[in-house]
């Protein structure tokens, strides 16, 4: 369970964050949504401990994530995130992407970690590249293996940034596919998206973001149909 | 054939001299490149104000002119009586040299890995160290290879200059030959020929690696 209590986050003088209150159950599938600028982004690196916070708690099955006595390695191996950016590590192949972290964080050896990295590469569809470097795949192809990387380390959660908003339109669908895939397996997942009717279509519940505030969270149907606060309403009209 | 006086004995005196010079080039550039890579870490991790004193410092050795910091470095041993052989103070003088200038380019080569993608291996669970080791070290080498060759090369041929501590290195061997013989042109065409046979392997090298990263980049 994540469990966000009160959280503030300022950049400078800006304000992103202003005391968010969220609670994500296992196995639920919540995503946010929002305006750029309305603090739905630094959310997610604050739950994965790469942006410190100001004020208030994050607790992930009970350890506070930002407290001075939280290995933070460790956390992150229940937690994957991946971002817009699918951020391949140029150098190895497909595969070496994929085991790396397995051999070197979790200690496995080569046998395992491939064994593993083979498994989640044939999830996401990417059998056939596994000795291809990244730069010879098209932006689909190397955001589904980001999302095998993070899978391979086993997170009890995972948090999307955006993840399709720097592909060509034709790409988006085989990523969006294979979170669905992921939703339908049960893991806990927090996407922050711009793709409605995706959103729609796999969540628990949706939470609008404005202005650092979360503005309102509801299950998809009430929140997309029957939205009750003024800036839900004008956000879905403009984006609709 | 070329008449000439210049003997086997005379080659061997030459080639003497063209170990010299890789001696004090492969000693030079092996500590200065250790040097290098530590301060060009501590650079990065510091940031530019924390690392004013040691970038100052740096400085100084990447803008005196080497021939200056080789009569200095040598009176400075004797005063501070240290007691170094030439060989010693040439080494390390040109090793301070050496890592002046590949501190700017290790860092050069750390700043060209993108936050993001070390923000992923972050995100992964790796740890500072493993993120170094992993991600920014094989990225930032590939970056700084062809300037590390460039550094190196110059460094083979700047060090002709420790011949003012004494040392018998190529182009010293060469001029001895060229005052005893009077035959300029050839010596020092064979004492040219030797610096480009020490030198094409090193550039060689460089393009081979660099060719053999770029399909991945």
């Amino acid at each position: 369970m994540i469990e966000i209590e009160n959280v503030r986050k300022s950049f400078g003088e800006l304000e992103v964050l202003k005391g968010i209150n969220l609670t994500v159950d296992k196995g639920e599938v919540l995503t946010v949504i929002g305006g750029s600028g309305s603090g739905k982004s630094t959310l997610l690196t604050c739950i994965n401990g790469l942006e410190p916070i100001d004020a208030g708690r994050i607790v992930i099955d009970g350890t506070d994530v930002h407290a001075k006595s939280t290995n933070l390695n460790k956390l992150r191996q229940k937690v994957g995130i991946v971002f817009q950016q699918w951020n391949a590590f140029p150098h190895l192949t497909v595969l070496e992407n994929v085991m790396l972290a397995p051999r070197k964080v979790l200690g496995l050896s080569k046998a395992e970690a491939e064994a593993i990295a083979v498994r989640q590469l044939t999830h996401v569809g990417l059998a056939e590249k596994l000795s291809v470097y990244p730069n010879r795949m098209s932006g689909g192809q190397q955001q589904r293996m980001a999302i095998a990387r993070a899978l391979a380390m086993s997170p009890e959660y995972m948090l999307f940034d955006e993840v399709t908003s720097a592909l060509d339109p034709m790409l988006v669908g085989e990523v969006l596919d294979t979170l669905r895939m992921l939703a339908s397996e049960g893991m806990t997942m927090i996407c922050v998206t711009h793709e409605m009717k995706f959103a729609r279509e796999v969540s628990d519940r949706v939470a609008f973001f404005h202005q650092g505030v979360m503005a309102e969270i509801a299950p998809p149907e009430q929140l997309f149909d029957a939205p009750q606060h003024a800036e839900t309403k004008k956000f879905l009209a403009a984006t609709h | 054939m070329i008449e000439t006086a210049l003997t086997w004995g005379d080659l061997a005196f030459l080639a003497k001299g063209a170990g010299m010079t890789l001696a004090v080039t492969a000693i030079s550039v092996a500590a200065g490149t250790v040097l290098g890579v530590i301060c060009g870490v501590i650079r990065f991790q510091l940031g530019p104000y924390w690392s004013a004193p040691l970038t100052f410092v740096l400085d100084v050795f990447r803008s005196v002119p080497l021939l200056i910091q080789l009569v200095l470095g040598n009176a400075f041993q004797s005063i501070a009586k240290l007691g170094w052989p030439p060989f010693t103070t040439s080494c390390v003088v040109l090793s301070l040299y050496t890592a002046a200038y590949c501190t700017e380019i290790v860092r050069g080569g750390m700043s060209s890995v993108p936050v993001t993608t070390r923000r992923a291996a972050r995100s992964l669970g790796m740890t500072w160290w493993q993120d170094m080791r992993y991600i920014v070290a094989p990225l930032a080498t590939r970056v700084s290879l062809p300037a590390w060759i460039g550094l190196a090369l110059s460094v083979m041929k700047d060090s002709a200059l420790v011949l003012w501590l004494g040392l018998i290195e190529l182009l010293r061997a060469s001029q001895i030959l060229v005052t005893r013989l009077q035959e300029p042109l050839l010596i020092l065409m064979i004492c040219g020929a030797i610096y480009f046979i020490i030198s094409f392997p090193i550039a060689r090298l460089g393009g081979y690696l660099e060719k053999r990263w770029s399909p991945n980049d």
